[in-house]
C-alpha cells in the first residue's frame, strides 16, 4: 500500500468538494473492495475520503410504497432488517448471501452499487426492483445507472447517498455461487409488481442486465414453469475457468425458476 | 506417579495454549535490531530471455539499500539449488538435471521465477524500489501442459533437455505384464488427469537472515519443515557456508503440507544478502506470491490398463504417466511421481504383474514437488478408479471385485511385484468395518429419497494402502536418494527429574509436542507436564531430517523411544550402584527402579538427582549425567491404509456435487493420541475432498499465466462443503517400528479422492458416465450430462 492522505468529512458537500479538488482521490465506504486493491498496489489514490462520518447515509426508512436504504448501510444490517424482511424479503435474502460475515459487516450497499462488479449481488436487486439511485446531485433510475463492466452513470465527484426501492408484490433472489469467490456465477432477481414483472441477471455477463422474454412470460403466469423453456443466448456471456458461457446461459434459466420459487414461498 | 498421560490417552494439546491465545512465535513475529525489508521481483512471463536489468532507478529510490540479481550470484560463484534425488531411466541413464539458479540467469522459466531481490529500510520502500527496476525480457512462447510439452515443436525450456523430458523412468516387469494382457479375459482402460494443486498452508512463507561478523556466523529463521536439511543443502551446496557457522531456525510454522519441506531460493538469497548488506533482512510472502512460488503438487496425465481373468481376478496392471515437474527440479521433485508412485500401484491387491512408465517433464510452471500424500494419492486414484471401471464393465459388484483380489490378512508379510513388501495389514477388516459404519445396506433407501427430489445419489469406495514413515535409507539410496532418511532424538533428564527432548522432526500443527510427551510420560513414568519437546533449531537440536511423509512419529518417535530406553538402561546402572544390587536385578516400572524381590527402590527423580551428584560414583564404569541420544533408521516403510466410503448427491440441473456422508476406517497401527489421529484423518480427508471436488491450479497455455492465482479463483474446501465425517481405526500393529505405529498424517488425503470420484461416477452411471476428472466442478458435471447418452431427468 502506498501512502495516502485521509479525510473524514461530516457533510456531504465537503466530501464532494474534497473529491473534486484532490485529483484521483477516492471515496472509501466499507473498504472491502477498495482496500485490497490498495494493498496489491493496483491503485494508489493520493487521498481517501471516508464516508463513515456522514450519518445521513446510514439507516433504512419506510416510505410506504418504497423503502430507502442509506448508501453506508452494511449488508448485514439490510439482511437483518425486519422492515426489509417484511416488505422485500428477496432483498434481505440477497444481502444475506453476500460474501461472509466479515464482508457483510463492513461492505455497504453504496459501495457495492458504485463499484458495479459484474458478479456482485446488489446490482441484480437494484435493477430487478427498478430502484432509484439517489446521489449528492440527482436521482438516477436503475435502468440508466449500470453501464457495463465496473461502469456506472456516476460523474466524477458524485456520491451515492441512498437507494430507493419500490415495494413489489413479490420478489425473490436465487444465487449460484462461484465456487471459490462465492460471488454470483449467476444471480437472478425477479420482482412482480401490479403492472409488470422485472427479471435481472448478475454474474453471467460483463454487467447486470434484464431478460425481457422472461419478464413477458412471467407477466402472463408468475410460475417457474412459465420460463422453463426460455433460454438466453450464450453470445456476450462470460467464459472463464469456472464456467463457460453456455453453462452460464443454462444457469440463467435454472436460477430464474428458483428465484420465482423463492418469490412464491 | 501422578499425571502420567501415556499411550492411548487424548490430553488436550500442549501447543494449543500458545497457538490459541495468540502467543505463537512465527517468523513474521520476529524482529531483529537494524532489520531491513526485502522483496523479490518475479518474472511476469512464463518463458522469456532475460536480456538485462537496469538497477539505477531502483537504487536511487528512497530507502533502497541494495538490488541483487542473477549476475551478482554468479560473480559470488554461488551454487545452484540442489535436487535431493537423482533418478535414472531403464538403461541407467541419469535424469537431466539443469541448474536451478536462485536468481534467474539468462532465462526465466515460469511466472514467479525470481529475477531480483530489492532490500530497503521498509517493505513499502522495497516495493516502491522494485517497481522501478527495468527488466528487459524477450518473451518466448510457454508450454504448461505435459501433453503439449512432449510434442514435437513444443517450446524447449532447456537447450540440452530434448522434448522437455527430464527422465523416462520405469518400474516393473514389462514382459510379464504383456504376457498377462495377452491371456486376459477382459482389459479395462482408463485415461485420467490428476489435477495440479496448490498447498495453501495458513501461514505464507517467510524468512529472516542475519550475519554476525564477530563470530562469522549466519542465522536463518525460516518457515521450514526441515531446518537441518536446509542448513546442509544451503550451507554445503549453495552458499558454501561451513555447517558450524550456520544456524537455521524454524520456529512456530503455520502449516506446511509439503510446501515448506524444500530448500527454496528465497532462503539462499536472503542469507547471502544479509552478509552483503551487513544487516538483518526480512522477507514475508504475500499469499499471491505464494501461489506463484510455493511448490505445487500432483499434475499427471495417465493412461492405465488392467487385465483380468473371467472371474475378475487382476492379472496385470500397466500404467503410463506424464508427470509435470514445472520449470526446474525442486528438492524432492523427481522422486514424487516415480518412487512414491510406482511402488504403490499394487494397492491392497494380489496383482501379480505390474509395469509403470513415468515420463518426468519440464514445463513453464512453478516447480512441482511433494504435497500431502505425494505420489501416493495419484497412485491410489489410478488404481481405485480402474478397479471400479473394470467392475462395471464386467458386471461385478464393486465391493465383490475388491474382495476377490484383496491380500488376505494371513498372507502378510506380502511381497508386491513393485519393490515394496507390506509387513502387515487387514484390508478386508477395514472394508467390513466401513461397510457397517457407512450403513451401506440402506443406501438404496437414501438413493430413492434423493431421486424423489430429482437428485442422483452415489456411493464410492476406496480400499487403499500407502507407504510412509520415510524412509529406510538403504532402500531410498538404491532408488536415488542423495541423503539418509533416519531421525534423531535426545532425551535430557534434568537433576530434578523433568525432561527436555530435542528431536529432529518439526511440529507445524500436527501435535508432536503432545504425542511425543505422551511417549516419554508413558515410558519413563514422568508427569506429562514435566516433558517439553524442543525442535526446529539447528543450534539446539543435534540433527534431523524433519517432518514430511508421515515420518515424525514413525521415525522420530522411534528414535525417541530408543533414546528413552537408553535413559532407562543408564538409570538402572545408577540404581544398581545406589541400591547395591546387581544391574540385572534392577527393574524399572511406573517411574520406579526397584531391586527384584525386595521393597528397596528409588524413584525416577531420585535417580535423576543422583546422576548429577556423583560423590561416590564408580567413575570408571559409570559416567555422571542422565542424557541419551538415539538415531533410528527404519528397516522398511510402514503401510497404513484402510477403506473410505463417500456418498454424494448430484443436482442434475446445476451439476453441483454435494458430499453428504463420509466414512473412513483406517489402519494406522498403534494410536498414541486418538484425538490427534482423528484430527489428522479429518484434515487429510478434507484435503483429498478438496482435490476431488474443488481445487485446481490452472495455467494459460501459451502465456504461462496462472489463471487460478488467488483464493478468489482457487477453491479451497470449506466447512459448509463437508458433512460430519465418521472416522475410526482398525489397526494391525506394525511389525518393525518400536511401538507398532504406522503414521497417519497423509492417509486421509491418499484414500479420499478416489472414494469421492467413484461416488460421483456411481451417481451418474445410469447415464452412461464412466469417468469424471477432478475437480468434479458443477460446470464439468453439467457438461458431462449434456453429452451423456440418456436425457437428464428434469425436476
Ligand atoms: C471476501 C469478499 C467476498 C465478497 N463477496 C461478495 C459477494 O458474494 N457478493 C457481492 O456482491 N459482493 C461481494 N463482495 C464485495 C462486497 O460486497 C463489498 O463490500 C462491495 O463490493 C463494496 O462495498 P464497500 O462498502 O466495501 O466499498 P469500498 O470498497 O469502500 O468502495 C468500493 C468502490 O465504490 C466507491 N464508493 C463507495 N461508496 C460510494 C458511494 N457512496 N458513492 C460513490 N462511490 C462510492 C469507492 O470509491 C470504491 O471505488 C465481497 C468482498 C470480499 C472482500
Amino acid at each position: 500500500m502506498k501512502p495516502f492522505a485521509y479525510h473524514q468529512p461530516d457533510q456531504i458537500p465537503d466530501a464532494a468538494k474534497l473529491l473534486t479538488t484532490i485529483e484521483d482521490s477516492k471515496l472509501v465506504a466499507g473498504g472491502m473492495t477498495l482496500i485490497p486493491t490498495l494493498k496489491q498496489r493496483l491503485a494508489s489514490p493520493p487521498a481517501l475520503v471516508d464516508l463513515s462520518k456522514l450519518g445521513s447515509l446510514k439507516g433504512i426508512t419506510d416510505d410506504g410504497a418504497t423503502i430507502t436504504i442509506g448508501a453506508m448501510t452494511p449488508h448485514a444490517v439490510v439482511a437483518a432488517s425486519k422492515l426489509v424482511q417484511t416488505k422485500i424479503p428477496g432483498l434481505a435474502a440477497l444481502a444475506s448471501m453476500i460474501g461472509d460475515p466479515a464482508v457483510r459487516s463492513r461492505g455497504t450497499i453504496g459501495g457495492s452499487v458504485a463499484n458495479n462488479d459484474p458478479a456482485a449481488d446488489y446490482p441484480a436487486g437494484v435493477l430487478g426492483l427498478g430502484a432509484t439511485v439517489i446521489t449528492s446531485t440527482r436521482e438516477i433510475a436503475a435502468d440508466k445507472f449500470f453501464l457495463g463492466l465496473f461502469e456506472t452513470a456516476l460523474e466524477p465527484g458524485e456520491i451515492i447517498t441512498a437507494i430507493r426501492f419500490p415495494v413489489p408484490l413479490k420478489a425473490g433472489y436465487a444465487k449460484f455461487k462461484a465456487p471459490a469467490s462465492r460471488y454470483a456465477l449467476v444471480g437472478m432477481f425477479v420482482a412482480k409488481f401490479a403492472d409488470a414483472v422485472r427479471v435481472a441477471v448478475t454474474g453471467a455477463g460483463p454487467g447486470v442486465f434484464r431478460v425481457p422474454p422472461m419478464e413477458a412470460a412471467l407477466s402472463e403466469n408468475f410460475e417457474p414453469s412459465a420460463i422453463a423453456a426460455i433460454k438466453i443466448d450464450n453470445d456476450g456471456l462470460t467464459s472463464d475457468i469456472h464456467a463457460e458461457a453456455d453453462y452460464r446461459a443454462h444457469l440463467v434459466t435454472v436460477m430464474a425458476k428458483r428465484a420465482v420459487d423463492a418469490a412464491l414461498s | 506417579m501422578s499425571n502420567v498421560i501415556g499411550i492411548g490417552a487424548s490430553p488436550k494439546r500442549k501447543e494449543d495454549q500458545r497457538f490459541l491465545t495468540g502467543r505463537g512465535n512465527y517468523v513474521s513475529d520476529i524482529k531483529r535490531p537494524g532489520m531491513t525489508a526485502g522483496v523479490f521481483v518475479r518474472s511476469p512471463h512464463g518463458h522469456a530471455v532475460l536480456r538485462g536489468i537496469d538497477k539505477a532507478a531502483a537504487l536511487a529510490s528512497p530507502g533502497v539499500i541494495a538490488v541483487l540479481a542473477g549476475e551478482d550470484t554468479a560473480a559470488d560463484k554461488l551454487g545452484s539449488l540442489p535436487c535431493g534425488w537423482g533418478i535414472s531411466d531403464a538403461k541407467g541413464v541419469p535424469m537431466k538435471e539443469p541448474p536451478f539458479p536462485m536468481l534467474a540467469q539468462g532465462k526465466v522459466r515460469f511466472v514467479g521465477d525470481m529475477v531480483a531481490f530489492v532490500i530497503a529500510e521498509t517493505p513499502e520502500q522495497a516495493n516502491a524500489g522494485a517497481e522501478l527496476l527495468k527488466i528487459d525480457y524477450e518473451v518466448l512462447p510457454s508450454v504448461v501442459g505435459v501433453l503439449e510439452a512432449v510434442r514435437p515443436g513444443a517450446p524447449q525450456l532447456f537447450d540440452d533437455v530434448p522434448n522437455n523430458i527430464c527422465c523416462d523412468w520405469e518400474l516393473g516387469d514389462k514382459a510379464a505384464v504383456e504376457t498377462a494382457f495377452r491371456k486376459a479375459a477382459h482389459v479395462a482402460k482408463l485415461s485420467l488427469v490428476n489435477n495440479r494443486l496448490i498447498g495453501n498452508p495458513m501461514e505464507p512463507r517467510a524468512a529472516i537472515a542475519e550475519y554476525e561478523p564477530g563470530t562469522d556466523r549466519f542465522t536463518l529463521w525460516t518457515t521450514s519443515q526441515f531446518p537441518h536439511v536446509v542448513r546442509f543443502l544451503m550451507g554445503a551446496l549453495v552458499l558454501n557456508i561451513p555447517q558450524h557457522k550456520l544456524r537455521v531456525v524454524a520456529p512456530d510454522v503455520g502449516g506446511g503440507f509439503g510446501v515448506k519441506q524444500f530448500h527454496y531460493g528465497e532462503e539462499a538469497v536472503i542469507t547471502w544478502a544479509a552478509k552483503r548488506v551487513k544487516r538483518p533482512v526480512k522477507w514475508v510472502a504475500s499469499r499471491s506470491e505464494g501461489y506463484v512460488s510455493d511448490r505445487h503438487g500432483r499434475d499427471h496425465v495417465t493412461e492405465a490398463e488392467l487385465a483380468l481373468d473371467e472371474n475378475g481376478k487382476f492379472l496385470a496392471f500397466r500404467v503410463n504417466t506424464l508427470a509435470n515437474m514445472g520449470g526446474y527440479l525442486s528438492t524432492f521433485g523427481p522422486n514424487i511421481p516415480t518412487n512414491l508412485y510406482g511402488p504403490l500401484l499394487g494397492g491392497v491387491y494380489t496383482t501379480p504383474a505390474i509395469y509403470c512408465n513415468v515420463k518426468v517433464v519440464f514445463t513453464n510452471t512453478v516447480p512441482v514437488d511433494a504435497y500431502r500424500g505425494a505420489g501416493r494419492p495419484e497412485a491410489t486414484f489410478v488404481l481405485e478408479r480402474i478397479v471400479d471401471v473394470a467392475a462395471s464393465e464386467m458386471g461385478i459388484d464393486r465391493v465383490e471385485i475388491r474382495r476377490r483380489n484383496m491380500i488376505p490378512k494371513e498372507a502378510y508379510p506380502y511381497q508386491t511385484p513393485v519393490l515394496v513388501q507390506y509387513d502387515c495389514g487387514d484390508p478386508m477388516g477395514c472394508l467390513d468395518g466401513a461397510l457397517v459404519a457407512a450403513d451401506v445396506k440402506d443406501f438404496g433407501v437414501r438413493k430413492a429419497a434423493s431421486a424423489s427430489k430429482g437428485k442422483f445419489r452415489g456411493l464410492g469406495y476406496s480400499t487403499y494402502v500407502e507407504a510412509c514413515g520415510l524412509a529406510p535409507s538403504r532402500f531410498a539410496g538404491r532408488l536415488g536418494a542423495r541423503g539418509g532418511l533416519y531421525e534423531s532424538a535426545t532425551v535430557r533428564v534434568h537433576p530434578t527429574g523433568q525432561v527436555t527432548v530435542m528431536i529432529g522432526t518439526h511440529n507445524h500443527g500436527q501435535g508432536h509436542e503432545t504425542t511425543f510427551a505422551q511417549i516419554v510420560s508413558d515410558k519413563l513414568g514422568v508427569a506429562f507436564e514435566n516433558v517439553d519437546i524442543v525442535f526446529g533449531d539447528t543450534d539446539r537440536v543435534q540433527f534431523g531430517m524433519g517432518t514430511y511423509g508421515s515420518r515424525s512419529l514413525v521415525v522420530g518417535g522411534a528414535a525417541l523411544s530408543k533414546a528413552t530406553d537408553k535413559v532407562i538402561a543408564k538409570g538402572k546402572k545408577i540404581a544398581s550402584h545406589l541400591l547395591e544390587a546387581a544391574e540385572v536385578d534392577i527393574h524399572f516400572e511406573s517411574g520406579k527402579f526397584s531391586v527384584a524381590g525386595t521393597d528397596r527402590m528409588k524413584t525416577f527423580e531420585e535417580i535423576a538427582g543422583a546422576a548429577y551428584v556423583p560423590h561416590n560414583y564408580p567413575l570408571e564404569v559409570l559416567e555422571p549425567g542422565l542424557e541419551e541420544q538415539a538415531y533410528y533408521d527404519p528397516v522398511n516403510f510402514t503401510y497404513p491404509g484402510g477403506c473410505h466410503i463417500a456418498e454424494v448427491e448430484v443436482d442434475p440441473e446445476t451439476g453441483t456435487v454435494t458430499l453428504v456422508n463420509y466414512t473412513a476406517v483406517d489402519d494406522v497401527g498403534t494410536v498414541i493420541n486418538p484425538m490427534i489421529v482423528e484430527g489428522q484423518l479429518h484434515g487429510g480427508i478434507v484435503q483429498g475432498v478438496g482435490q476431488a471436488l474443488f481445487e485446481n491450479a490452472v495455467y494459460d497455455e501459451g502465456s504461462g499465466q496462472l489463471l487460478s492465482g488467488s483464493l478468489m479463483d482457487y477453491c479451497m474446501p470449506r466447512a459448509d462443503h463437508l458433512p460430519m465425517m465418521k472416522v475410526a481405526t482398525h489397526s494391525t500393529l506394525c511389525t518393525h517400528t518400536p511401538m507398532g505405529v504406522k503414521g497417519c498424517g497423509e492417509v486421509g488425503t491418499i484414500g479420499s479422492p478416489a472414494a469421492v470420484i467413484n461416488a460421483v461416477v456411481d451417481a451418474l452411471s445410469h447415464l452412461g458416465v464412466t469417468h469424471v476428472d477432478m475437480p468434479a466442478t458443477p460446470n464439468r458435471i453439467w457438461r458431462l450430462l449434456q453429452n451423456a447418452s440418456l436425457p437428464v431427468a428434469a425436476e
